[in-house]
């Protein structure tokens, strides 16, 4: 790509102005470009040549679309990792949008320090950081030593321990709530700062005007936040298709992949049983579904913003 | 969801109290009453977790393991903290903080002058390489990591932390946000120091970075806490008890010793409340900086 046609006329002078600007514009440039192309670009194209290649610690050779075929036929793939990813992303998704947005929208009209402190508690675990969180939760369903069994026992709900993280049936669901205490923290700051943002002379306009809370929220600062709400679903969409230490400390995707996602999956196969090629084609594949639900979503922000 | 379309409200009742009532704080509806009540049960919720992780710290393996939990440590211990520091904990919390900072200041440094040239500098080939920068923005990270891996490798990087510290710089989101800032500068202001006669060093060092500094201050939390969370790509690259950072640290323990909780509570401890005092110090820059890297991205 060169910059527009030369034309007859261009002057020494600008020639030499446009050479200083490209060879500036080149040397600004470089260091981000040189750890972009090297660590982000060049491995991004690996990942897509690996998936063509039956790649393990002895063996590098190309299979063609061998990878792809055998994930589509893998029973854990599609029945297990596939599906608890979607239930995951699907759940989560939407509750921590409405979730936050609740919750900001409490607590946004508040005195100062009241906001602070709620938008510093619900933030405190991402900032705690993923891995401290889930041993913590471990602990909490823990068995034998679990604080929530002895709390439903006492109060009645339960008259055994269970193994919450043992058991196909409660597994998922206990990722999911620990899923959501970590990424209501983000949304919940951008939609305070969106809700405050909110043109306050319509609103008052309409509250004269007679319109119910509801009302002005619908048309008014529904409309208005949009933007943030687009952007808060593709966040979590991503992080929700991306969840990782917890499943790989709370559950290693046990007990009978009950708690198997894509990510895990790749891990798993990548990593613990050496099949780079294979891995690298589910890598491809999340990407594409991960730009397909992003797609949509932008799709549907947009029709919905008229 | 048609909420452009005009449609006459259904309800025009007219409630003299309401009016306003949006920005009044002490307009008590039953419905705020019941709601301000939910979220402080719903903040007692986000806060237990860490308070189990601190009190649990200072609790004795029998406390633990009795039947009946105790709430509030009533012979704390520093045994769990002696044992903690036995393994390299001091080791794994300087190499987190080192991996952070360095990702910080290196994100920080290549990203401004990337974003500056993509934003002012018209220089052949600027609007393809901000079209790729876009496009590998919005593809999942954890992706690459396996050629990655493999590259740290080739480089003879693996296991030690610039494996996880340069593909965290190259990350292209940084260079997004700061070309967005950089676009604000007026033109005018270049020219000017270019007729001043200022070389483009000085011009990117006295004009432009003063200008776009809000925008790298928020970059910097950004990266700081994505590094910090990026548990994976820690996961991947360091092996060796040496070079942990502090949350492998603490998955090590989990996963070798799985139910000595108060030691594993003591590496959720230090790993987490140092961040945690910084972060309330510095809540407002935080917020700041969440807000302006979604705003602008």
């Amino acid at each position: 790509m060169t910059t527009k046609a030369p034309s007859l006329a261009v002057s020494q002078a600008q020639k030499a102005q446009r050479r200083r600007e490209n060879i500036a514009g080149y040397i600004f440039m470089a260091p981000s470009l040189i750890f972009f192309l090297g660590f982000v670009i060049f491995p991004m194209g690996m990942c897509l040549v690996t998936s063509f290649f039956n790649y393990t610690m002895t063996d590098f050779s190309f299979i063609g679309f061998q990878n792809y075929a055998e994930l589509i036929r893998d029973k854990i793939f599609v029945d297990k990792a596939l599906v608890n990813t979607l239930i995951i992303v699907v759940l989560s998704v939407p509750v921590t949008c409405v979730f936050s947005l609740w919750v900001a929208s409490l607590i946004y009209k508040m005195r100062e320090v009241h906001t602070s402190f709620f938008r510093c508690v619900f933030y405190l675990p991402v900032v705690t950081g993923s891995v401290a969180v889930t041993v913590v939760w471990k602990w909490i369903f823990n068995n034998y030593y679990g604080i929530l069994n002895y709390l439903m026992k006492n109060l009645g709900l339960i008259t055994m321990n269970q193994n919450w993280l043992g058991s196909a049936n409660t597994a998922l669901g206990c990722i999911i709530m620990i899923l959501l205490t970590t990424s209501v923290g983000q949304p919940i700051v951008l939609y305070v700062s969106a809700l405050s943002n909110v043109d306050g002379s319509l609103v008052e306009a309409a509250s004269v005007d007679g319109a119910t809370n509801l009302q002005v929220f619908w048309r008014i600062k529904w409309p208005q936040i949009m933007p943030t709400t687009l952007y808060i679903l593709v966040i979590t969409t991503i992080n929700s298709f991306q969840c990782f230490a917890l499943i790989q400390l709370l559950t290693s995707g046990g007990p009978n992949n009950s708690t198997q996602t894509i990510m895990y999956y790749i891990y798993y196969n990548a990593f613990k049983l050496s099949r780079y090629g294979y891995g690298s084609a589910m890598g491809i594949i999340l990407a594409l579904i991960i730009a397909a639900f992003s797609a949509v979503q932008f799709r549907l922000a947009r029709t919905d913003n008229g | 969801m048609q909420a452009t379309t005009a449609q006459p409200p259904r309800k025009m009742k007219i409630q003299r109290g309401d009016v306003g009532a949006d920005h009044s704080v002490q307009a008590l509806t039953p419905y705020k009453v019941i709601g301000v009540i939910l979220l402080i049960i719903l903040a007692l919720l986000f806060l237990f977790p860490l308070y189990w992780i601190i009190t649990g710290s200072f609790k004795s393996q029998q406390v633990i393991n009795a039947a009946t939990p105790q709430w509030f440590p009533l012979e704390p211990t520093l045994n769990n903290y002696e044992r903690l520091f036995q393994k390299p904990a001091l080791t794994w919390v300087w190499n987190t903080v080192f991996m952070c900072v360095m990702s910080m200041l290196l994100t920080c440094v290549a990203a401004s002058m990337g974003g500056y040239a993509l934003a002012k500098k018209r220089f052949a080939g600027n609007k393809l390489i901000f079209s790729i920068f876009i496009i590998a923005m919005a593809l999942p990270k954890q992706v690459i990591l396996i050629p990655l891996l493999k590259e740290m490798a080739w480089l003879k990087l693996h296991n030690t932390l610039w494996a996880v510290i340069l593909p965290t710089v190259g990350w292209p989101f940084g260079v997004f946000l700061m070309k967005q800032f950089s676009e604000n500068i007026p033109n005018e202001l270049l020219e000017a120091s270019r007729i001043d006669g200022a070389g483009e060093t000085r011009t990117f060092l006295e004009i432009v970075l003063p200008l776009i500094s809000p925008g790298i201050g928020a970059l910097a939390i950004f990266t700081f806490i994505s590094a910090w969370n990026d548990y994976f790509l820690q996961l991947i690259m360091l092996n060796d008890t040496q070079v942990l950072t502090i949350s492998l640290g603490i998955a090590k323990l989990q996963s070798e010793l799985s139910t000595d909780f108060g030691l594993i509570m003591a590496g959720a401890a230090l790993g987490s409340v140092p961040i945690i005092i910084i972060f309330l110090i510095f809540q407002k820059f935080f917020t700041r900086g969440i807000t302006m890297g979604a705003v602008k991205g």
